[in-house]
């Protein structure tokens, strides 16, 4: 019954329904990636920059994000609001994002305006004015953001710390908002100096999906952009991560009811070097195992079974550009201890490396797979999400059609071997954040109890 | 193809520019055998079928029991006859469909997103109607749902976030049901007993109750089956009785909550329009001006662009059955909390004396009518609207008559309505962190 749903899943992927996806390379070296999707009279354009916070270095960190602020503040042709004000008052919704590995901006407007989008966003790629007082001002909004973000909300600050730990030398050791006090030591010449070392043509990639005309756009973002000239783009000098010999263990307090554990084992990603895809994909399959899902096994066992934890699941992108982690999380139940969920999630790991998963699970995972990918297809702009994020980290875009394709040839055997050559204990790092009161007495408790199981 | 560009020929000349073709959406509409509203849009361009069903049984209806109408909506998916939450769960999962559920003041809902190939569609359908109609409320399920509330609580208060929203609420409904939200209370949670699970969902998970919206790749007499088949399960039972009306405050007031914290939180507002409400445009037109429409807003203009103030600065109307909340907010660090929230409350004064000028009210409409389509731009968006048109008996050509309705809003209708209905001197400031 199962293998009959599986094969007619296969067919739907293919359905000639899904309009293909066009590429074109200017003389300039921008890439511009059109999707034709006319199922409403709008659009989404996303301008990608390959430039984010793991291009940064100690000391300047999150100067990606605050020039991500500072492109709304006026260039040679526009006042400091002037572009969002343009954009509002044609119907459109805008904003920009800033991630480890890429920088964005886009607009969601009615088709017939793309033309003004790409000519706006061809303007601040070369032509954005740092006005001092619009820089005191800015800087100070991101402050308040990052406030807002991270140091109010513990289980953020210990993510933040948690990576700072599990990474001593790769560039994931900086987070993208930036430490405090990097961002208020940081001067207006930073973030121009990084605008002109990386806002180029050859180091952008423009998205377009919706219902547009692939040719159109080409000839727009000929128009536009062709006439933009080009950089020489060094990249940063390669920082790969050290090995890591043992385990890392840090312990934060902060105000908080429960607490919070945090485990990452070392892991490849596509783009690591010598990564085999098989492993990578089992990777992921394997995550979806444990955490895709209500019937998935930390729902069945954690959640739901013993009761230890009331939130706790798994996180790993096969698709990033560094070499990074496998995250295991969880907030425990009342009365249980941190270090019970460690134990919990090891013993999720060890039955992953001693038994195959069965065909059901197996059979779940990719039926998921395969319905996301088509669900996937409602929103234009995580389409046009999915495109710039591959291209962004290097990776070939065509990899979302072999998607399925890679994870359907994924074995149970596959999945136990990942478990068993990458889930090590001298690869793990683990944060556990506390409630302050704790403070005094907890480490006494985390080294009693660590063995001791469920205490319900 | 369902969804067609009509041209609309509007009869006010100078704006029809703007609305010359408005993107509709052909909405069939009309009522099960046991009653149950059903909203339908057909929808062929991705194998998908999208169904919502929302019954009137959001924490408006805890009659005092807090808690009770979200742990009724979190237990539907623990288990239906023999069915644990387990094999109700790998059985929608084994398929790649997403059963989903949730709830609010006014309206709790399940939905279900699935491919429309058949057989994998079909194997959803009695489950569905089953998880709706007929839980089992297993007992352990009961205490661990009910235990998972009681954790979610207890960092609520310990969330700036939450805690400045949770307040709010409490203070601008005093003794209403919106004063608690559908989190519940520590009293009312502990004092729930399987009975008081069982009563709740007889009383309000009914066919009278209820909307289902349905969207995507069905055709409109397939959706009359399905739609049959999905409520089957549902007793007929009664509309629930109408939210209680709400009174505005005697008088404004600022109140201090202490929060160790580098960034204090401000919140405010008063309660004031409901979904059907007659001054619904003029309200929503004018706070997009004001505080609603992202970077261009008034509010962000000065306190963010003028001022570095904040990162969010916002201000909006929550449209619920009776008097939702109009409210505004930001977060700056402690010691420019008392400055700003003192310019939030001045430039609403400025607001509703002075109104908008006539620049910023075209460039509104422009923006408004303009961002249209991408209101409804994929099912998911198109499922949500017709579940809250069918909830809140709103007119089936309401998102046709959309941006007639807000070209049709001027300057004095703007000012009229925010005069008369925002009450500057009765909002009520709630504060936590570190500012006083």
């Amino acid at each position: 019954m199962k293998k009959t749903i599986l094969l007619v899943l296969s067919t739907l992927v293919a359905l000639p329904v899904f309009a293909k996806t066009e590429e074109m390379i200017l003389d300039n070296g921008m890439k511009i990636i059109v999707r034709e999707d006319h199922r409403a009279p709008v659009v989404v354009s996303q301008v990608w920059y390959r430039i984010g916070s793991t291009y940064e270095h100690d000391g300047i960190s999150g100067v990606s994000h605050a020039l991500e602020h500072m492109m709304f503040k006026g260039t040679k042709s526009l006042k400091p609001g002037e572009f969002s004000e343009i954009i509002a008052a044609n119907g459109g919704r805008e904003n920009a994002f800033t991630s480890r590995d890429y920088t964005a901006y886009f607009q969601r407007i009615a088709s017939d305006r793309l033309e003004l989008c790409l000519k706006l966003e061809a303007d601040r790629m070369r032509n954005v004015i740092f006005l001092p007082e619009e820089f005191k001002k800015e800087i100070a909004v991101v402050q308040e953001e990052r406030r807002w973000r991270v140091d109010n909300k513990p289980k953020s600050e210990l993510l933040e710390q948690f990576y700072a730990t599990a990474f001593l030398t790769s560039p994931l050791r900086i987070p993208t908002i930036g430490w405090m006090q990097d961002l208020k030591n940081m001067t207006m010449e930073d973030a121009d100096d990084w605008y002109r070392k990386w806002y180029a043509p050859n180091n952008a990639t423009l998205v377009v999906v919706g219902d547009v005309k692939s040719a159109d756009v080409f000839a727009l973002a000929n128009k536009y952009f062709a006439p933009l000239k080009s950089s020489v783009i060094e990249p940063p000098k390669p920082r790969p991560e050290i090995v890591q010999k043992g385990e890392r263990r840090i312990s934060m307090y902060g105000n908080t009811s429960s607490p919070y554990v945090l485990m990452g084992y070392k892991t490849p990603v596509l783009l690591s070097e010598g990564a085999d895809p098989k492993e990578i994909y089992a990777l992921d399959v394997l995550s979806g195992i444990l955490d895709g899902g209500e019937s998935a096994r930390i729902s069945k066992k954690m959640l739901r079974g013993d009761e230890i934890a009331v939130e706790a699941g798994t996180s790993y992108d096969p698709f990033d550009r560094l070499t990074g982690l496998f995250i295991f999380a969880a907030v425990p139940n009342k009365d249980v201890q941190p270090a019970q969920l460690e134990l919990a999630f090891k013993n999720e790991i060890k039955e992953l490396q001693q038994h195959a998963v069965s065909d059901e699970e197996l059979e779940r995972v990719k039926a998921q797979v395969i319905a996301g990918k088509v669900f996937g297809r409602d929103s234009t702009f995580n389409l046009g999400m999915q495109i710039g994020m591959l291209d962004s980290v290097g990776l070939d875009w065509r990899l979302l059609d072999n998607y399925v394709d890679e994870i359907r040839s994924i074995s149970a055997e596959d999945i136990k071997r990942v478990a068993q050559k990458y889930f090590h204990e001298n690869q793990l790092t683990v944060a556990t954040l506390w409630p302050e009161k704790e403070a005094a007495k907890k480490l006494s408790d985390s080294e009693n109890t660590a063995m001791t199981g469920k205490t319900k | 193809m369902s969804r067609v560009i009509k041209s609309v020929f509007s009869a006010i000349g100078v704006l029809a520019l703007l609305t010359q073709s408005v993107y509709a959406l052909d909405i069939e509409n009309w009522k099960t055998s046991n009653g149950v509203k059903v909203l339908f849009v057909e929808s062929h361009d991705l194998p998908i079928i999208d169904v919502r069903l929302a019954f009137k049984a959001g924490s408006s209806r805890d009659n005092g029991q807090f808690g009770v109408s979200r742990l009724v909506n979190a237990l539907l998916v623990e288990g239906t006859g023999d069915f644990s939450a387990i094999d109700i769960a790998e059985k929608f999962e084994s398929t790649g469909s997403e059963l989903g559920h949730s709830s609010l003041r006014d309206m709790a809902w399940v939905s279900l997103r699935s491919l429309s190939e058949k057989k994998l569609w079909e194997q959803n359908i009695d489950l569905f109607a089953r998880v709706a109609a007929l839980p089992s409320f297993p007992q352990d399920a009961i205490d661990r749902d009910r235990q998972s509330m009681l954790i979610s609580l207890s960092s609520r208060e310990k969330d700036i976030g939450e805690i400045v929203s949770d307040a709010f609420f409490k203070e601008i409904y005093p003794g209403h049901a919106y004063a608690i939200g559908q989190h519940g209370t520590v009293k009312g949670l502990t004092s729930i007993t399987k009975q008081h699970l069982i009563d709740f969902h007889a009383q309000y998970y009914v066919a009278r109750n209820a909307t289902l919206a349905i969207v995507g790749d069905l055709t409109l007499s397939q959706a009359k089956d399905y739609a049959e088949q999905l409520t089957r399960h549902l007793k007929e039972g009664d509309e629930a009785e109408p939210v209680k009306s709400i009174e505005l405050p005697a008088e404004g007031k600022v109140v201090n909550i202490p929060f160790k914290t580098s960034q204090t939180h401000i919140q405010m507002g008063i309660p004031v329009i409901s979904r059907k409400d007659p001054d619904y445009f003029p309200l929503y037109v004018g706070n997009h001006i004001l505080g609603g429409s992202g970077f261009s807003s008034r509010l962000m203009q000065e306190i963010r662009e003028n001022r570095g103030l904040s990162y969010s600065v916002y201000s909006y109307f929550i449209p619920m059955e009776k008097s939702g909340p109009f409210q505004m907010g930001l977060q700056t660090k402690n010691h420019q909390a008392i400055e700003a929230g003192e310019l939030l409350q001045t430039m609403l004064e400025d607001f509703i004396a002075g109104g908008a000028t006539a620049e910023e009210l075209e460039h509104a409409k422009k923006n408004i009518t303009g961002s249209f389509p991408l209101k409804i731009d994929s099912n998911k968006k198109i499922v949500e609207y017709l579940s809250l048109i069918g909830f809140y008996h709103l007119p089936k050509n309401y998102l046709d008559r959309f941006n007639e309705r807000v070209m049709e809003v001027t300057l004095d209708d703007i000012q009229d309505a925010f005069s008369r209905r925002i009450h500057a001197d009765k909002i009520i400031r709630i504060v936590v962190g570190e500012a006083s």
